[in-house]
């Protein structure tokens, strides 16, 4: 008998039948005993049926990330039996319904094989509560069954499961409360009966937790939505699209905070929607995927001319075209550089972990407002919709930086020292760092004009040759200006020491698999570094060189064909990559491929390592 | 004090075609603002591309000269994040009914309160002449190589089956009847449309100002006289189009039905003025329903975080507390 510091768990089903509740249930009871905790979701383009399944990892420090092989396996049906049974690891348990599978058939006699009469035990419950006619209806409890029984096998406490259970129902009926927390009861006893003497191994029980710290369980987009409403955004657009649409309809549900979200025709609306509000001083914002961010593009450009501080969120998921639509992909960043006809300033972001989903909310619309131009975030779908224990946010040290947006009394000191001849405002006015004073409709002596065409210091159209080039240098001065300003820490990250044998460079939710293999690999006596560009453009480009010149291997690890960022530190620094990891299945980066693949760079001077771990 | 006409002009040069219908337009919008007892601060006017898209240019209020078609959602955008502004969109017939014809139809689904006017002549004028969703099947003006292939859609039957609230119609070269249109439009609480036959002296030579009054050559003396003039006002057929109370449907359906065949009428009879008008709660209304806040401070103007120091102000604590698992 060995107690688990770290447990990788997973259940699958169908579409529609409950398997993400049941994750969280089981994460949550998890959770709640000190544990921290990654859940992988993994789900089809389809509303009901197709194969969906959710990997939990839960350890006794922080992970980021998803792993090839799992210690349990949860079925309820006979798809995710098969697809899933290859992947437990020698010694761990599968979970089947003995009704539709024969444990002959299942060919794992290296694992422990946990029969649960799902239907039986169901309709136990249903007499119990004088259901008996419903049993049918009562069937999706199987997923509270399934988890209640791993934990059992694990012997993990049973008030922490059914205070999980308690909670995850607390909207519902008393009734339905009663009724679920005794079925986790029943599954929970039925597997300490008839497993106690079986030769699984594993165990777990609750571990503490450092004094005075709290931890939330949260999705990235609940992540990006909390840091949005921090950072003062009121008004919010998007079009339906996956994984985009939860931070929005989460924007929705909380009508308390004063953000309105406007659900558009398309995403052309949403963009040109968010833009009108944000000339009035409001901070918008829209959130969207890969397909819908590439019918923003013109909006954003007239954004871009008319310097209005916009706010994109672009959920990448798999492309070209609808791609995979619910799978992961860092596809877009190439698109976001260069996305629009003409040069104009943009600032591109590239959070990598639930802080910075957070955390980069707030600079973005303080970016935005600052060098007035749009901003673009560049989230995915891998954190979108994964789940993880993330440390209590605390922004109180978060500051509210307006740029020069003018106040009603600035504006009129402004007139006064400055004038304003003809009783209208010098919205473009020249100014040495490219960023002019920005009065808003309804304020009094601020009529300015806006136009997609090349314009004046007014917002009047011109094609004056001089004007042209000195609105152009004006735009896009501002990016020198924000690379002069923007911090160190904000631009880039570095984790592990100086002297590694290797240095993977990276951007995004990537970070994640890295991270935890790196830790792993320090246990081998693999040492790496990681450098994490956090600010895609301006492109930090001395601090990148400066990293890159002292690595012993460059390694370049992304989830695209191409390599992206790759690319764009090579045309930033001229500096080319030795090595590089890719994956393009859809399936995000996990800790196991990573650890094999910068194994073989560092041991074999691989160039090139394609992964594919995944279902 | 009652702004005037000429605070409401700008010096920006002007380089519509000498006898342009936008003349017109324009020349009624200034008479209307002036007439609404706003500032020029208080004003915002948005419009696509095309000729009719440098109209904000030429009034003297904040004036927003967006992307091709996509006038409404910049203005819809303004309007909702500060309600407090008078909103007024500006638009031509291929701007508004072609490539922004998805904006077009679902504005009637929300009702925001703006004012939208299109500048309908059937041609795209900026680029030469090219037919517009307007022009109908066979039609040949001067500018296109062969006749019209397409169709044309009808407008003000769209907006009427897709929830506009106020749909109306103007003729470009009679002011003073398109200053009031415009004016009621604007007093409408909710989404105005006025479609506004605006002919294009340059290409369009079939809907022409003569073709619109019905004047014609005298084929005796050759001289130019007045016959009958296709365009008449409703107003004076006692025609009546505001529904009195949207509760009953009778009435709805009845002033629905006479707006619908009012919008059939093409050729020698075309009719202006106000084809529909009904009372139904704007977006904004809606929104405040849902969020009281919003009926009290606009999300331009909601303070979010301290003046002094630029800490939020915002307490997300109970959010967070609903994730708490330790």
């Amino acid at each position: 008998m060995e107690y688990l510091k770290e447990i990788a768990w997973l259940i699958g089903g169908p579409q529609g039948s409950g398997v993400d509740s049941s994750a969280s249930t089981f994460a949550k009871a998890l959770a709640s005993g000190g544990y921290h905790i990654f859940g992988g979701r993994e789900y089809h383009s389809n509303i009901k049926g197709e194969h969906s399944y959710y990997q939990i990892r839960a350890s006794d420090k922080e992970v980021r990330s998803s792993v090839n092989q799992v210690h349990m396996l949860a079925t309820f049906e006979e798809e995710t039996l098969h697809i899933h049974k290859g992947y437990v690891i020698p010694g761990g348990a599968i979970l089947f319904d003995p009704t539709l599978v024969k444990e002959t058939d299942i060919g794992r006699k290296d694992v422990v094989l946990v029969a649960v009469p799902y239907m039986e035990l169901i309709k136990q419950i249903a007499t119990e509560f004088g259901k008996e006619k419903d049993v049918q209806k009562l069937a999706v409890m199987k997923n509270v069954l399934s988890v209640a029984a791993s934990l059992a096998l694990l012997e993990y406490p049973f008030d922490l499961i059914a205070k999980t259970v308690e909670s995850f129902f607390k909207t519902k009926k008393p009734k339905l409360v009663q009724m679920n927390v005794r079925g986790a009861e029943i599954a929970y006893n039925y597997v300490r009966e008839n497993y106690a003497k079986s030769p699984f191994p594993y165990r777990l029980k609750p571990i503490p937790v450092p004094a005075g710290e709290k931890r939330t369980f949260l999705t990235g987009t609940q992540a990006a939505a909390l840091g949005k409403i921090i950072a003062g955004c009121r008004f919010q657009t998007y079009y339906p699209i996956t994984p985009a649409s939860d931070e929005s309809e989460f924007l929705e549900s909380h009508p308390e905070f004063g953000c309105v979200v406007v659900q558009c025709e398309d995403e052309i609306s949403s963009i040109c929607m968010a833009v009108g509000a944000a000339v009035t001083g409001v901070r918008a914002s829209t959130a969207t995927s890969g397909p819908g961010f590439c019918l923003m593009v013109e909006g954003m450009g007239w954004a871009g001319i008319n310097e209005v501080p916009v706010v994109i969120f672009d959920y990448q998921r798999a492309g070209p075209s609808t791609g995979l639509p619910t799978r992961f992909e860092q596809g877009d960043l190439k698109f976001a550089l260069n996305a629009g006809h003409g040069d104009f300033p943009r600032i591109i972001m590239a959070p990598g972990d639930m802080d910075e989903y957070f955390f980069d909310a707030i600079d973005a619309f303080n970016y935005a407002e600052r060098y007035q131009l749009p901003v673009i975030v560049l989230n995915d779908k891998n954190l979108a919709n994964s789940t993880k224990t993330v440390r209590w946010f605390d922004y109180s040290g978060a500051k509210v930086d307006r740029g020069f947006l003018l106040s009603d009394e600035a504006l009129a000191k402004y007139i006064k020292s400055n004038g304003n001849g003809n009783g209208n405002f010098k919205r473009f006015h020249f100014e040495e760092n490219g960023m002019s004073p920005r009065p808003v409709p309804g304020q009094v002596g601020g009529v300015f004009w806006n136009t997609g065409d090349e314009h004046d210091e007014y917002g009047h159209i011109t094609e004056d040759p001089d004007l042209r080039l000195r609105m152009m240098d004006k735009r896009m001065k501002k990016l020198e200006t924000a690379s002069k300003e923007i911090p160190l820490d904000k631009k880039i990250k570095t984790y592990g020491p100086k002297d590694a044998d290797c240095l993977v460079v990276t951007w995004g939710s990537t970070k994640g698999a890295i991270l935890d293999a790196m830790e792993d690999l320090e246990k081998e006596g693999i040492k790496v570094r990681l450098l994490q560009i956090c600010l895609i453009n301006p492109f930090p480009t001395p601090e990148v060189m400066k990293e890159l010149s002292q690595a012993k291997i460059k390694v370049g690890a992304e989830m695209n064909y191409s390599g992206h960022l790759c690319g764009v530190i090579r045309e930033n620094t001229g500096i080319a990559m030795d090595s590089m990891i890719l994956k393009y299945t859809g399936r995000p980066m996990k800790k196991d491929e990573m650890v094999d693949a910068l194994r073989n760079i560092v041991k074999k001077a691989e160039k090139k390592v394609v992964l594919t771990h995944g279902a | 004090m009652a702004l005037e006409v000429k605070e409401l002009k700008t010096d920006f040069h002007n380089d519509w075609c000498v006898g342009c219908g936008d003349f017109g337009i324009l020349n009624a919008i200034h008479m209307a603002l002036a007439g609404l007892g706003k500032q020029r601060h208080e004003i915002a006017m948005f419009s696509g591309i095309g000729c009719s898209g440098k109209t904000p240019h030429w009034i003297n209020t904040y004036g927003f000269h967006t992307l091709h078609g996509r006038g409404l959602p910049f203005a819809i955008g303004a309007k909702l994040a500060n309600p407090e502004l008078t909103v007024v969109c500006v638009g031509g017939d291929g701007d508004g009914y072609g490539i922004g014809a998805a904006h077009f139809l679902n504005s009637g689904r929300r009702n925001v309160d703006i004012t939208y006017i299109v500048f309908d002549n059937g041609v795209y004028g900026l680029t030469k002449g090219q037919a517009s969703p307007t022009l109908h099947r066979g039609e040949k003006p001067k500018s296109l190589p062969l006749p019209n292939i397409n169709d044309n859609n009808n407008p003000l039957a769209v907006a009427l089956c897709s929830g506009y609230t106020f749909i109306a119609r103007g003729y470009s070269y009679d002011v003073k009847h398109l200053k009031d249109l415009i004016l009621r439009g604007i007093n409408h609480k909710g989404f105005a449309l006025i479609d506004v036959l605006q002919p294009c002296p340059t290409y369009n030579n079939l809907q022409t100002k003569e073709w619109f009054e019905g004047i014609v050559e005298d084929e005796e003396t050759g001289a130019r006289v007045k016959g009958n003039p296709r365009v008449y006002k409703l107003e004076e057929s006692g025609y009546d189009p505001v529904v009195k109370n949207p509760a009953n449907l009778e009435e709805v359906e009845h002033k629905m039905s006479q707006a619908f065949l009012k919008t059939q009428e093409w050729g020698d009879r075309i009719p202006i003025g106000v084809l529909y008008q009904i009372d139904q709660p704007d977006y904004g209304a809606r929104i405040a329903q849902r969020m009281p806040s919003y009926a009290k401070v606009s999300p331009a103007k909601m303070p979010f975080y301290d003046l002094a120091t630029g800490k939020t102000t915002t307490d997300i604590t109970p959010l967070l507390k609903d994730f708490q698992v330790v």
